[in-house]
């Protein structure tokens, strides 16, 4: 799997058990048909993202009255898109920076959080013997189905009117008093809370069945050590597991960074909460004609997940399939 | 200079949450380490297992036993109509149910072939990552992005103007005249649509169904050639059968993911012309026509339409367990 | 070798991320914790001010007409709105004296998703002090769920003194006036390009007749004469509705328009059928439509804020918008002006029948509705209802208000907002209000929307097209 690894990642060692073997059925059956039709492939999915990035340089009278493919007969570039987008130009206070650190503010929390739950809850269920563990296992499981726009109003009225059983308060009323402002409202908080508990079901599946298959004699010599389960899940399942802990935490990010409806929902638009997204959606929703600016947007806004998965996608790949390949 | 100088309170606030998160756990750990003996098991299932537990109750299955009674009552949730609801979706949303048939079956299938395809292939081929790395691409990419990318690619212009989308283009360099105009070109443009998901999801399945083949153990593929097998019989009667629950979880997530999926069709065509599918009908109809009752009936459908795929995959589980 | 330089530079810049968020984890201070503590200190002040609201003795110079408004320094108020950038600029530069002389702080909110978002964060408990609801259906059914607060003495002041009494009307519900109008569109406008005019030699068309005379010729001549566009998102196929509003007010008059919008007069009625008939041979119309996109069904696909480009081209005579559409033409053309003689301007969509409706305008508008009687969040609702406010909005252009106490010269001469003020103040005319904003949301932010798009794009029939809007038509 690992050939090229970027410097800077310490990657897992890879197993090469049967280097040697799959080398020379690789050599033998490598044909130039199959050559031609990956190349294939590999352009016609490269090709729509490239029209952007080319759209997001020309000038807006080439951007809206010719295709980007005719840039190659005729190249004029331009940066001055991208300044519009940046500073906002004439037309809005703020340019595109306020919801690209709110981005990084939402998504690296809401990648941890819900991770180090995750994690616990696979250790219990996966080490921790108690009956009903396989039902909770699949209850889990079975929750990802849940549709997340049915979830939303539910969760918002928690977050900003409280939760009561009868008279007996589940989550508090932090409405400000006298006011109808939740004392959450224009923070991080609801998005955080939201995401992680929409991240879990999954999360926790991958992370069980990786667990799961970590050996036994480990957690059993351990044991006979006299190490209770918060010393073995610290010291033995947690570092074991970081491989599959990063790689989901990767992907976690890149869905929180790519949500637009958790966010609109619980953040607004305003530059002081809303991420990246939100503002894409809305340059779209006005500049409808302005291909030139939605193009540098939105060449903005993936760049990040771009650099994250260009450079990290090695060790995410590995997690990802410690979770759903048995080995 | 001064935006980002903006930016880094708003850095400094979520790296305080985190270094809050992890001190407050560091001291329940603490203290639930400090129970012993009978009490050690329930105690560390108090603490492992109880935040994730809440959370997901409250978060998704408090939520969805509402939706389920919400399904009852009428548009203001407040009179109960029995099934109603889902009569009208059953009278009136009959091109609803059969799009998002055809999408559960289609991009999954699609987009799992066609990493499985991949995956063979560059299973046999020097410098597969860069091949790798662009068609993973796309998994990168918000869906708001991907709409404006895709927007590129379907827009249409009269043919005898010059164009902006790519595919009129190419297939008007191909000598076609006269190109449809794609988005409304009933019934295919549901397929074009199909093809935005498959072209983000193609890389996942490539990526974890090639990992599964170099997976598969030598001998097991020596000893096939061995006997003969090539092609596709190895294909067949080895490879597909080794990978079997690695494509059973591939084509499980991105069915799942599809199903939910309503970004696509709302941004592409905000479900016009016969490109409805039922999560993106369920949030017009509770948020933007606040018929909450229709809306709640909508995401029953779906949870219902998941569920023997559910089953399907706890059977899958309960009988690798029973081998482990 | 190419790859790997590439990959070099991801590492490297990925790598200054890293080194970045480090930075930021170093700095102790968490900004959540302390934009809460303020917030709740502004509050105190807030209250205490509101006490000494009359002392106003030491107004700042250049402060004086806000006086009234003083007492509330450092407060917030959060404002919700679907005007989006480039309008949302001009908002802010209007008020930006109010907040520097009364100390209040006006942030706002624009979403394209407004009318899906605001009843989901009012259910919420997450209202916004205020919103610009352009909608009074919406308005309606808001106050129906319980939120929206009555309108405070100083708003209902300004409103009597200086609003047609009709306006007053949409901003009320079961008879407790809620929210003051805002800005106001004219939607019975139709573009032109006065330079493609004068170029052909056309001349601008002042009856009904003389329309379609103007737009045969244009056909005679290998032009198309109309164009538009549907797209807008979670809102296609708006545009078409105002289409055959404008048709249905011009053939039948206000009170059958009114029995309409209260669904008395079904959709699926000789009288909408014969309008949809009207409409067909207007916008869908093969030899009419769509100039400069191609066939009709292309309505479907452009978006509105694209559809007025080919005008300025010389390759679509006309095109059915409401006064706002003047803020679009700059993005068509780089300098592009709006006047009788520059590059874009409208003429009033003339009435069929003068004896059945004489003048008619359809309009639209912006209602200011709170969520809160702070007394700061009063304070701006007064101001924005306030003859001041809407002169120094007018000033900066493209906007309109139907306040009398605009003086008619405050907007630019000649220009499209005086144009469209000049209709909207006329009492003489026949004004009613945008019908699908007046429906319930079902059918005037859904069956009407899609159905519509449906007519035009899938060529659905009209009788089964006006049977699905009124079946959508919520029992009550």
């Amino acid at each position: 799997m690992s050939v090229e690894a970027p410097e800077f990642v310490i990657l897992p060692e890879p197993e090469e058990g049967n280097h040697g073997i799959k080398e020379a059925a690789r050599r033998k059956l490598s044909s130039p048909w199959a050559v031609l039709v990956v190349a294939i492939i590999t352009i016609l999915w490269t090709i729509p993202t490239v029209g952007l990035l080319i759209t997001s340089f020309r000038p807006a009278a080439d951007a809206q009255n010719t295709g980007w493919w005719t840039f190659f007969r005729n190249p004029a570039v331009t940066f001055s898109n991208y300044a519009e987008v940046i500073t906002g130009g004439s037309t809005t206070a703020t340019g595109i920076m306020p919801y690209f650190f709110n981005s990084f503010a939402i998504a690296i929390p809401a990648a941890i959080f819900p991770l180090v739950l995750a994690s616990m809850a696979a250790y219990a269920i996966a080490w921790v013997p108690f009956r009903g563990a396989i039902w909770i296992f699949f209850g889990i499981f079975a929750l990802q189905v849940v549709p997340l726009q049915m979830a939303l109003l539910p969760l918002l009225q928690m977050f900003n009117l409280g939760w009561s059983i009868g008279d007996i308060p589940i989550f508090p009323d932090l409405n400000k008093p006298g006011s109808n402002q939740s004392l959450l409202a224009g923070t991080y908080i609801p998005l955080w809370i939201a995401h992680t508990m929409f991240a879990l079901p999954l999360a926790i599946f991958l992370l069980h069945n990786f667990m799961a298959q970590l050996p036994r004699d480990l957690m059993e010599a351990a044991r006979v050590d006299g190490a209770g389960h918060f010393l073995i899940f610290r010291k033995i399942v947690l570092p074991l597991s970081i491989p599959a802990i990063a790689s989901f935490a990767i992907f976690q990010f890149l869905w929180v960074w790519n949500d637009l409806l958790v966010a609109i929902t619980f953040a607004g638009g305003t530059p002081n909460v809303a991420p990246i997204t939100s503002y894409l959606a809305s340059l779209k929703g006005s500049y409808g004609a302005q291909l030139h600016l939605t193009t540098a947007g939105a060449f903005i806004a993936i760049i990040v997940p771009l650099i994250v998965f260009f450079s990290l996608q090695r060790f995410f790949v590995r997690g990802l399939l410690a979770g759903s390949v048995k080995g | 200079m001064e935006e980002i100088l903006n930016g880094l309170p708003k850095l400094g606030s979520a790296a305080a949450a985190i270094a809050i998160f992890l001190a407050f756990l560091l001291i329940v750990f603490f203290i639930g380490a400090r129970f012993r003996g009978r009490l050690q098991g329930p105690a560390a299932l108090i603490v492992f297992l109880g935040p994730a537990l809440i959370l997901v109750t409250m978060g998704l299955i408090v939520p969805a036993f509402r939706t389920i009674y919400g399904s009852t009552l009428d548009a203001n949730q407040e009179e109960f109509i029995g099934l109603d609801n889902y009569a009208w979706i059953f009278d009136t949303q009959q091109g609803v149910l059969i799009n998002t048939l055809l999408w559960i079956v289609i991009a999954p299938v699609a987009s799992t072939a066609l990493g499985l395809t991949l995956a063979l292939l560059l299973d046999r081929m020097r410098r597969e990552s860069v091949a790798k790395s662009l068609i993973f691409m796309p998994m990168a990419i918000s869906f708001v992005g991907a709409s404006i990318i895709w927007g590129l690619v379907y827009e249409y212009r009269e043919p005898s103007r010059e164009q902006v989308g790519l595919l009129s283009q190419v297939v008007m360099w191909l000598g076609v005249e006269e190109p449809p105009n794609w988005i409304l070109w009933q019934p295919f443009n549901n397929y074009l649509l199909m093809v935005i998901m498959v072209w983000i999801q193609v890389g996942f399945a490539m990526v974890v169904l090639s990992a599964a083949i170099k997976n598969i153990p030598a001998d097991v593929v020596e000893a096939a050639e061995l006997d003969g097998a090539t092609g596709w019989r190895l294909f067949s009667r080895v490879t597909i059968p080794m990978i079997r629950a690695t494509l059973i979880v591939v084509l499980t997530t991105i069915m799942i993911a599809v199903l939910k999926i309503f970004d696509i069709v709302r941004t592409m065509t905000n479900g016009n012309f016969g490109t409805q599918v039922v999560a993106n009908e369920m949030y017009a109809q509770s948020f933007v026509q606040f018929n909450e009752g229709h809306g709640n009936a909508l995401a029953v459908v779906l949870f219902i339409g998941v569920i023997p795929l559910i089953i399907y995959n706890v059977v899958q589980l309960r009988k690798e367990r029973a081998i482990r | 070798m190419i790859a790997l330089k590439r990959r070099r530079g991801a590492a490297v810049l990925a790598g200054g991320v890293a080194a970045f968020m480090l930075l930021a984890a170093c700095s102790s201070d968490s900004s959540t914790e302390e934009s809460a503590t303020e917030e709740t200190a502004t509050e105190e002040t807030a209250t205490e001010e509101t006490a000494t609201e009359e002392a106003t003795a030491d107004v700042a110079a250049g402060c004086e007409p806000y006086a009234q408004y003083l007492g509330n320094e450092g407060a917030s108020v959060s404002i919700f709105t679907s005007i989006l950038p480039p309008e949302q600029g001009l908002f802010e530069q209007a008020w930006s004296q109010f907040e520097s002389c009364t100390g209040i702080d006006i942030v706002y909110e624009a979403s394209d998703q407004f009318e899906a978002q605001l009843p989901t964060r009012i259910a919420g408990g997450n209202a916004p002090d205020i919103a610009f609801i352009p909608q009074p259906g919406l308005l309606a059914k808001l106050v129906a769920d319980g939120g929206p607060v009555p309108a405070p003495e100083g708003t209902v002041a300004n409103v009597d003194q200086y609003w047609n009494p009709a306006w007053k009307t949409y901003g009320t519900v079961d008879g407790t006036f809620y929210a003051a109008p805002l800005g106001s569109n004219m939607k019975s406008f139709v573009w032109y390009s006065p330079k493609v005019f004068a170029d052909k030699g056309y001349t601008v068309p002042t009856t009904w007749d003389e329309l379609w005379a103007l737009s045969d010729q244009m056909v005679a001549d290998g032009v198309k004469p109309w164009c538009g566009g549907l797209e807008s998102g979670g809102a296609t196929g708006w545009p078409s509705t105002d289409w055959l509003e404008q048709i249905m007010l011009r053939m039948y008059g206000g009170e059958v328009y009114d029995k309409w919008v209260n669904h008395e007069l079904l959709f699926d009625s000789p009288e909408v059928t014969a309008a949809m008939d009207v409409l067909a041979g207007w916008m869908k119309n093969p030899e009419y439509v769509n100039g400069g996109f191609g066939d009709v069904q292309t309505l479907a696909t452009v978006g509105f804020q694209d559809a007025g480009a080919p005008i300025l081209a010389g390759e679509c005579g006309m095109l059915q918008q409401a006064s706002f559409y003047a803020n679009f033409w700059g993005n068509f053309q780089e300098g592009a002006t709006v006047g009788a003689d520059g590059d874009a301007f409208a003429f009033y969509l003339p009435a069929i029948d003068d004896s059945v409706a004489p003048q008619p305008v359809v309009g639209g508008g912006e209602f200011v509705t709170a969520f809160a009687d702070r007394p700061e969040v009063a304070a701006v609702q007064a101001y924005l209802a306030s003859p001041e406010f809407a002169t120094s909005k007018v000033a900066l252009g493209t906007w309109v208000s139907a306040n009398s106490g605009v003086p008619l010269d405050a907007y630019a001469d000649g220009s499209i907002d005086q144009l469209s003020a000049q209709y909207l103040t006329d009492l003489t005319g026949t004004f009613r209000f945008d019908a699908s904003d007046l429906m319930p949301a079902a059918v005037g932010a859904g069956a009407m929307w899609t159905q519509m798009t449906a007519w035009f794009a899938e060529d659905k029939p009209t009788a089964e097209v006006l049977k699905a809007i009124d079946a959508a038509w919520p029992a009550s």
